[in-house]
């Protein structure tokens, strides 16, 4: 047959194809109509590409089935599922059953984050002048400023009109870290380390400075609220850094690209729940936090139910689903 | 002109064939959607402008979404392409040709970070130079590729000639080729199609005009 013959034999159909395409994109009886027959023809119209190539007819006709076949293979094959359920199921169970998965790489980042929070401020307890190796003159002036129980208002600048551009700036500056964290993951895990070390450093240093000065219901009643959320947030995404860095480094049985695509997907399921976690904590930070009226023993308290429950909420939601 | 085709083996036991997009286009791409993500933020930075210190929280919110949720909702939700992809006919599609995922579109646009290190997106180029697909960090660990939105060809682009059968039978690779530089032979001056088809020099021997002698080649394959 020579493809003339083809082309006459089977064009209708394959329009009738092209026409079911549009048609499935419809909604009600259009589409049902279209729908009915479609997984035949598709399979009809694969076998005419089949042909078409091995009978060598020219690129022309080859490409145009190619490019149905293609559209009708992203039809068939191209799932997407419910973007608002699986976000519910995600926060519900999901996420505490995957961070427990992944406990080992959740551990290390812990270790990584906070192991040099809590040396820091230890340290700075018996050698307040060691801060001076980690902080320059006016990043202590400023921090000083803002926690100074001489204001009326706590934390980085003091404007009633300022708790929504407060807001923003959280947002930016946090979830940049988290980003920092999870993706220096790439460099087999290095960048991941360093900025979990530096950040972890960076905090202790700026915890222990200020303890050492005295201004303790001042900034441990700022932090207290939030610091759960961003806390955890930066150290799951640290985590999910790991994940990936790890993969590059010991990749086992597999090529190196695909141990990395097959720990991209819980990484990257790690860094939304810490994503999720530090723009909340954001949230507590400048609509609660900055308030300076509540006594320093509620915020505390607050702070500390938090912790609570969110180890309570990694340890046992979703236990169900672990099994599967 | 075949090894930036990407073949996609279907669970029909085809082939699907993907043309991939190099660094250019989608460099070209990335600028004018840089274009347009910065008149957005220009807009909206004069409408704040009147809320005071609350219209700078509400910028850098309106910031951090747009620099980070623009590409992944577009590719969602407008067949795998931002402006600027679409105005260069890029898509992004899974390795497998289907339509890019959720969890695909966010890996890929998280790790925009990593390929803009050290400077200036070198890790993101040197990746695309360095891999069989063009594929920068984030695609490589989301699995997806930048294809071209392939548009229907116009039929009947193909230079005539009078039929002549080679001299031995060419393979299915050959044909295609002769096939294809029919199809583009449009394109191309005289002097270059001659010189361009002088290259196949077993079928077309010491001919004057060896471009007629291909495209006589070709019309015996065609129809």
């Amino acid at each position: 047959m020579n493809q003339t013959q083809f082309e006459t034999r089977h064009g209708a159909r394959w329009l009738s194809f092209d026409a079911a395409l549009k048609g499935l994109r419809r909604r009600g009886e259009a589409r049902e109509e279209a729908a009915r027959d479609w997984p035949r023809e598709y399979r009809q119209l694969t076998h005419d590409l089949a042909l078409a190539k091995s009978r060598a007819y020219s690129p022309e006709l080859v490409d145009r089935l190619n490019l149905l076949a293609l559209r009708g293979h992203q039809r068939l094959y191209g799932a997407r599922g419910n973007l608002l359920a699986g976000m519910i199921e995600f926060i519900g169970g999901g996420f505490p059953a995957l961070v427990r998965r992944e406990s080992l790489v959740v551990w290390i980042a812990c270790a990584l984050l906070f192991i040099p929070m809590f040396g820091m401020i230890a340290l700075l307890q018996h050698a307040p002048e060691w801060v001076h190796y980690f902080l320059a003159p006016d990043q202590l002036r400023s921090y000083e400023q803002m926690y100074s129980p001489a204001n009326r208002s706590l934390g980085p600048r003091h404007n009633a009109d300022s708790q929504l551009m407060m807001f923003g700036y959280y947002i930016w500056n946090n979830v940049k870290i988290d980003f920092q964290c999870f993706a220096g993951g790439l460099l087999f895990g290095l960048g991941s380390i360093f900025y979990m070390l530096y950040n972890g450093i960076q905090i202790g240093a700026v915890a222990g400075y200020l303890t050492q000065q005295g201004y303790i219901t001042t900034f441990w009643g700022f932090v207290a609220g939030h610091s759960s959320w961003e806390l955890i947030g930066a150290a799951l995404s640290g985590a999910a850094g790991l994940k990936m860095g790890w993969a590059l480094v010991a990749p086992g049985q597999m090529t190196r690209v695909y141990a990395l695509k097959q720990a991209a997907v819980p990484a990257v399921r790690l860094l939304y729940g810490a994503a999720g976690m530090t723009f909340c904590a954001a949230f507590v930070e400048a609509f609660w936090s900055s308030i300076s009226s509540t006594p320093f023993a509620v915020k505390i308290t607050v702070g500390l139910v938090f912790w609570a429950l969110f180890l309570a909420y990694f340890l046992f939601a979703g236990r169900g689903r672990d099994a599967h | 002109m075949l090894d930036t085709l990407r073949r996609v083996p279907t669970p029909e036991g085809i082939e699907l064939t993907l043309r991939l997009a190099g660094p250019v286009p989608r460099a070209y791409a990335f600028i004018v959607d840089l274009m347009i993500r910065g008149m957005i933020m220009l807009v909206i930075v004069q409408i704040l402008a009147f809320a005071g210190r609350s219209g700078t929280g509400l910028f850098l919110i309106a910031y951090f979404a747009i620099e980070w949720f623009y590409p992944v909702l577009f590719e969602l939700f407008w067949n795998g392409a931002t402006p600027g992809k679409r105005a260069f006919s890029l898509m992004v599609v899974n390795d497998n040709g289907t339509p890019v995922t959720v969890g695909a579109s966010i890996i890929r646009n998280m790790l925009r970070a990593v390929d803009f290190l050290p400077m200036l997106w070198a890790f993101g180029l040197l990746s695309m130079l360095f891999t069989r697909d063009f594929k920068r960090l984030g695609d490589l660990a989301a699995g997806t590729v930048v294809v071209y939105r392939d548009k229907p060809r116009r039929a009947g682009t193909m230079a005539q000639a009078a039929p002549r059968a080679p001299e031995y039978a060419l393979t299915l690779a050959e044909r295609r080729a002769v096939l294809d530089f029919a199809e583009r032979h449009a394109l191309l001056t005289e002097e270059r199609a001659d010189e361009v088809a002088a290259h196949a020099a077993p079928l077309v021997g010491k001919a004057r005009e060896p471009a007629q002698v291909l495209l006589g080649i070709a019309s015996h394959y065609g129809r």
